[in-house]
């Protein structure tokens, strides 16, 4: 039972990341991906600190808070002359700075240390159950990242056109009126919820993995955006199943093990993709020659 | 917390204070010029890709050395800037998302790699996730005098480089018009990155040690536009920081060095964005009031004028 739910756990955490991956590599910023989810780490640990549970509306508020936070600080950074790059690194290295001397100096007294932020805890997840009224319901990680995927699947299928316009041509859409920085707010809000909802089962760091790279796997194999957020998923959920089986053999980390598994699916996509991979091309040119 | 002067007193913690201001002082100097040609980003992604080199090094050789260390993440950090261009240059990705793919990717394999060191039968590997966050407490002699020689060898090469890698900073084509090894000299820029984000893992860590490059170099922008006095302020900054970063680490208990130095660099970096002279916050608010209360008063003359005009018609 523990493996379905591990298993479960793990594709819930990779559609959210993979659904809203694809917005991230086709507006170029990957790396705010990166960033946010290093940041929202102090949200996480002032969250738990105040609250002192790991599972509560809170730490999702306040993640909301230091993910909008961070994009706001970029913005304001870079419209005042730095380099995208660079108020990038500042501002994420500065607030994961300030979450890890929290959970630091407060280690003793939480329960909350930093293997878990940077790891995660994904074969614990089935042990941390919801019960309501005496009813065993699953495990809590599976609840929140239910309602996190669901939030995220309403919020793009309603704004679908506005998305897709906002990821193409930002000019187009300001110039016929879509608020584009309302609907880049709204997606650094769904990437911080993601995280945060994530953070437990895949650590804080490798978030990042799977939001980028099976967004760029789907990348190279269409050129349709449903296709590709479909196929972002897919690649997602088919890294969850393969990390999870290689990390049980090996005995190793369960989350290093699916990023690994979505790196190895990249590098087979960017290889031999139909139509952009590397050698299916090669062979095409011959062919012609 | 120890004043700064009782802990000084103790030798090793000199050497170990010594080394961080070095490693500060050095990758300030050459984050300058990893800001200037727009790649700060890079050397986080060096560091992560780090990770996996430092674990095989360590399972091929069993001995926690910094310069075996170097030698692991050195090849790892040569093989991710190539796998960036590779993926850049042959695929319609983006520079950011190549970053993204080749960070993520070697850093996930870096903790798979961790997590087998720490479950198999590698005797002496505690410490080894010190590398996550840095604790320069927990350097030895040999490791403090590795990282004082490669930061002065740094040093040293930016000093004699310090024309070279001005002008492919600010004009490539230039430099390659006047017959410059700009491919060599951008890969040997490349390259002391790479020893930099190396030598500052053990006390930064990885996580963390690309602030050192960054943040320096983008404080040290807001005062000045000339490049050489950048660069001496940017490893000023970098050297304070991680001065103040081993001082208040060493004396609280369980606190990593990395973050403490990032936060130093930060609050540097936030004196700067407000008090920078012209780019600063402040002085860019006083310079407007000026220019309203000129305006108004040239105004005010003006409309003066027009009334005295009107009531001599």
């Amino acid at each position: 039972m523990s493996d379905f739910w591990i298993l479960l756990t793990g594709a819930l955490v990779a559609s959210c990341c993979g659904v809203l991956g694809v917005f991230l590599v086709l507006r170029k910023m990957a790396m705010i991906g990166d960033a946010i989810s290093h940041s929202v780490m102090p949200g996480i640990v002032i969250a738990f600190l105040l609250s002192g549970s790991r599972d509560s509306l809170l730490m999702m508020f306040a993640a909301l808070v230091f993910g909008l936070l961070t994009t706001f600080l970029i913005q304001m950074f870079q419209q005042s002359g730095i380099q995208s790059d660079a108020s990038i690194g500042v501002v994420f290295t500065a607030l994961f700075a300030i979450g890890v001397v929290l959970v630091s100096l407060y280690a003793r007294q939480v329960h909350l240390d930093q293997d878990a932020i940077l790891y995660g805890e994904i074969a614990y997840v089935h042990w941390n159950i919801f019960e309501l009224g005496g009813i065993n319901l699953g495990p809590k990680a599976v609840w929140l990242l239910g309602v996190t995927l669901f939030i995220i699947a309403a919020v793009i299928s309603l704004f679908y056109k506005q998305f897709k316009l906002c990821a193409f041509d930002p000019a187009l859409a300001a110039a016929i009126g879509i608020p584009v920085a309302l609907f880049h707010y709204l997606l650094m809000g769904l990437v911080s919820m993601a995280t945060v909802s994530s953070f437990e089962s895949v650590g804080a760091i490798l978030v990042v993995g799977l939001l980028i790279i099976p967004a760029s796997t789907a990348y190279l194999l269409t050129d349709r955006l449903g296709l590709m957020i479909a196929l972002s998923v897919a690649v997602g959920i088919a890294s969850t199943f393969i990390g999870y089986g290689t990390a049980v053999m090996l005995d190793a980390s369960i989350a290093g093990c699916m990023v690994c598994a979505a790196s190895l699916l990249f590098v087979i996509a960017f290889l031999f993709s139909p139509s952009n991979g590397v050698i299916i091309k090669k062979l095409r040119i011959r062919k012609l020659a | 917390m120890e004043t700064i002067w009782s802990m000084l007193a103790d030798p090793n913690m000199q050497w170990i204070f010594l080394g961080c201001t070095l490693l500060g002082l050095s990758s300030g100097v050459i984050g300058c010029f990893s800001y200037l040609r727009k790649q700060s980003l890079m050397g986080d992604t060096l560091a992560h890709a780090a990770l996996p080199g430092i674990c095989i090094a360590f399972m091929l050789t069993g001995v926690k050395s910094i310069g075996i260390f170097l030698l692991g993440a050195g090849a790892a950090g040569i093989i991710a800037t190539f796998g960036i261009g590779y993926i850049t240059r042959n695929s319609r990705l983006k520079q950011d998302a190549a970053m993204g793919i080749v960070l993520s990717g070697f850093f996930g394999l870096g903790i798979v790699l961790l997590t087998l060191i720490q479950h198999g039968d590698y005797g002496n590997q505690a410490g080894l996730d010190k590398f996550l966050f840095g604790q320069a407490a927990s350097m030895i002699a040999s490791d403090v005098i590795t990282m004082t020689i490669v930061c002065v060898s740094l040093i040293t090469v930016c000093t004699l480089l310090f024309k070279q890698f001005k002008i492919i900073s600010f004009d490539p084509g230039f430099a390659r018009g006047i017959g410059y090894p700009v491919a060599f000299l951008e890969q040997l820029l490349m390259f002391l990155i790479v020893v930099a984000v190396v030598a500052g893992i053990q006390a930064v860590g990885v996580v963390l040690v690309a602030a050192l490059l960054i943040t320096p170099a983008v404080s040290a922008r807001y005062w000045t536009d000339r490049l050489g006095l950048m660069v001496i302020l940017s490893g000023l900054f970098g050297a304070t920081s991680g001065a103040v970063g081993t001082w208040i680490s060493a004396s609280v208990s369980n606190l990593p060095t990395g973050p403490v130095t990032v936060l130093a660099a930060t609050l540097l970096f936030c004196i700067s964005v407000l008090f920078g002279p012209q780019r600063g916050l402040v002085a860019k608010r006083l310079l407007r009031q000026r220019v309203k209360q000129s305006f108004y008063r040239d105004n005010e003359q003006h409309i003066e004028g027009s009334v005295k005009k009107e009531a001599a018609i």
